[in-house]
């Protein structure tokens, strides 16, 4: 079989900007994801002449997208909240437009990794499975990942 | 709350409106950082929208719009490198002198050409046709002899047909023994205009 020719980076980035800009402002927050998606297409920007698989850009890029929202947490100091915290306390990313959704301060107090899960799963409607490429697990750890993170929703939600 | 409530956090016609910013903003931050290997921009003339491709040796493609775009795009991503975007700032001087040759001001080009477009034999063709200035013509045999191949007319013709800067490398000055125009990879009506332009057509 033929291998497809690789596209220009700049259809490329046509085709997949809005996946990725959709999965980005819900993953670290509408104020934060410009830069998240800078980051994210720069560094694919750099190794796209090496790139191999021409028919997986499009998963590629939302690993490499999913590594800059985790890295973005981690860089800000937002390890794993407990389950148990109050959700009253300020939020660590208020976006004034979004200031007053109760939806967004639950979102917000998600670990890193079960948010990412999260909207992977039900923002992009991913399969476990691909949860689980584009986050480089397995697939019993992104369901348990998106379970605890839709559980704790959940129970701020009610 | 349903899983499907997540999805209001990104609306569409947001995500539409705010990724289009950010893809805009990210030409001129790979630009800045010179991981740009190919720039794209269009820009309108008498002849058509045309579309300007320059890497960092000089300029590389001009198309007219009704070429096949996404063709000549692939073409540039297969043959000169992947990393082709739409980035005006690399172009600013390509477009300057062909705004300025359109607009009379200008006879000659001063651009740099990166000529990796061009076969070892279209290369020798167009080099020679570079050497025909504005408001001259010649002939496809007169090519063929500056190049020292008297009997190749005919693969000069189809060089020229391959010319992948054209106006710049201004194989419209190029016509038939007989003075007709014969043919032009742009249509026969863009030669007219281009040769009108520079006073060598009535």
């Amino acid at each position: 079989m033929v291998r497809p020719p690789k596209p220009a980076f700049q259809e490329f980035l046509e085709a997949n900007r809005a996946t990725v800009y959709r999965f980005l402002s819900v993953a670290v927050g509408p104020q934060e994801a410009d830069d998240a998606f800078q980051e994210t297409f720069l560094a694919a920007l750099r190794s796209y002449p090496r790139v191999r698989e021409p028919d997986k850009l499009d998963r590629w890029i939302l690993s490499i997208a999913s590594r800059k929202a985790i890295d973005h947490h981690r860089r800000s100091g937002r390890g794993p909240v407990p389950t148990d915290d109050p959700p009253d306390r300020p939020v660590l990313d208020p976006s004034p437009s979004d200031h007053d959704d109760p939806l967004w301060a639950a979102v917000r107090s998600l670990p890193p990794r079960q948010r990412v899960a999260v909207v992977h799963r039900h923002v992009l409607d991913r399969s476990y499975e691909e949860v689980a490429e584009l986050m480089g697990g397995s697939e019993q750890t992104a369901r348990a990942n998106v379970y605890q993170g839709m559980k704790r929703l959940r129970e701020l939600m009610t | 709350m349903k899983p499907n409530d997540l999805k209001r956090l990104a609306p569409a016609r947001r995500v539409a409106d705010d990724s289009r910013v950010a893809a805009a903003r990210l030409a001129d931050r790979a630009t800045a950082e010179g991981l740009v290997d190919v720039a794209l921009a269009t820009m309108d003339s008498p002849v058509g929208e045309l579309l300007v491709a320059v890497t960092p040796k000089g300029l590389v493609a001009i198309a007219f719009d009704d070429d096949d775009l996404e063709r000549v795009v692939a073409r540039l991503a297969r043959e000169v490198s992947p990393r082709v975007i739409e980035s005006a700032a690399p172009t600013d001087a390509a477009r300057h002198e062909l705004e300025e040759y359109f607009g009379g001001q200008r006879n000659r080009f001063d651009l740099a050409l990166d000529r990796r477009l061009m076969g070892p034999f279209a290369d020798k063709v167009l080099r020679a046709t570079s050497r025909v200035g504005f408001g001259e013509l010649a002939t496809y045999g007169d090519i063929a002899a500056r190049i020292d191949r008297p009997h190749a007319a005919r693969a000069v013709g189809r060089a020229l047909g391959s010319n992948p800067i054209p106006i710049v490398v201004p194989c419209h000055r190029i016509v038939g023994a007989d003075g007709s125009l014969t043919g032009y990879a742009g249509g026969m009506s863009r030669k007219e205009t281009l040769l009108r332009l520079e006073g060598s057509m009535l």
